[in-house]
C-alpha cells in the first residue's frame, strides 16, 4: 500500500502500520511528529495547522514517490494533519516498511525531511500567555530556503 | 490577462487577504506580480524575494505566467 493524505482528523498511527503490514517486509519503521510542550524556551499550549491543500497533496505524492523508487518499496503510507491540535496529538505519521531495515530507515528519514522542507503547511503556535505567533521554518527563525526548494523541484522535472 | 495571487498563513495575515486578482499584461512573469503586489498596503511585510508557486509547482521569477494561473506566494514551510 502507498498513499499518502493531508487530513482533519486524528490520526490512526496503528492503522497506518497494519497498512504498510506485509510478509514481503522485515523491517516496519513508524514516524510520529506531536505537538511539543516547548519551542524556542516559550510554553505552547497548542497549534493551529494551515496548508496550500492542493499542493500539499501533490508535493506529499511526490516525495512519497521519490522515496518510493530511491529506497525499493512499496509500503508508504503518511499522513498529515491540519486543524487545531493539543499537546502531544500526532500532527504527522509516516509508516514505512521494507525487506530490510536499513532501507526502511532511510525511506523514513528522507520523507519527514523532505516535507519539511517543500510541503506548503504552516503552524500557528499557541502560547500558555495568550499570545499566537506563526512558525518559521522547523521551528526556528531563520530565512526560508527558497532557492534550494526551487533546485529540488527542477530537479524533479528532470526525465 | 488576469492571474489569481494566493496568500497563506503569516502572509495573508499582513495583506488581509488570501486571494487577489491582478491584471496583467500578456508576457508577464512571476517578477511582474512581485512588482504589482508591492503596490498594496501591507506588502512592505512581505519579504522582497519570497518563494512562489505557479499552478502548485514551485517556481522561478523569469517564468512567464498565462490568463487564470495561480500564483502562491509561500511563506516559509513549518510542517511536521
Amino acid at each position: 500500500m502507498m498513499r499518502s493524505a493531508i487530513v482533519e482528523r486524528a490520526i490512526d498511527v496503528s492503522a497506518l502500520v497494519a497498512e504498510v503490514a506485509s510478509v514481503t517486509n522485515g523491517a516496519t519503521l513508524l514516524f510520529v511528529g506531536t505537538v511539543r510542550e516547548t519551542n524556542d524556551g516559550r510554553d505552547v499550549n497548542g497549534m493551529d495547522y494551515t496548508a496550500y491543500r492542493s499542493m500539499a497533496e501533490r508535493e506529499l505524492s511526490d516525495i512519497v514517490r521519490e522515496a518510493s523508487s530511491r529506497f525499493g518499496t512499496t509500503d508508504i503510507v503518511v499522513e498529515h494533519r491540519l486543524g487545531t491540535l493539543g499537546l502531544g496529538e500526532a500532527s504527522v505519521a509516516i509508516a514505512v516498511a521494507h525487506p530490510h531495515r536499513g532501507k526502511a530507515y532511510e525511506a523514513n528519514r528522507y520523507i519527514i525531511e523532505e516535507l519539511k522542507k517543500r510541503v506548503p503547511i504552516w503552524k500557528l503556535e499557541h502560547y500558555v500567555d495568550g499570545t499566537r505567533e506563526w512558525v518559521a521554518a522547523d521551528g526556528s527563525k531563520r530565512a526560508p530556503d527558497g532557492e534550494a526548494a526551487m533546485v529540488k523541484a527542477e530537479t524533479r522535472a528532470q526525465p | 490577462m488576469t492571474i489569481t495571487v494566493l496568500l497563506f498563513a503569516s502572509y495573508a495575515e499582513k495583506l488581509g487577504a488570501s486571494s487577489i486578482p491582478l491584471e496583467l499584461g500578456q508576457g508577464a512573469t512571476v517578477g511582474d506580480v512581485l512588482t504589482s503586489l508591492q503596490r498594496l498596503p501591507g506588502a512592505s511585510r512581505l519579504p522582497t524575494e519570497p518563494l512562489i508557486a505557479v499552478n502548485e509547482r514551485y517556481a522561478r521569477r523569469d517564468q512567464v505566467l498565462a490568463a487564470g494561473d495561480e500564483v502562491a506566494i509561500i511563506p516559509p514551510v513549518a510542517g511536521g
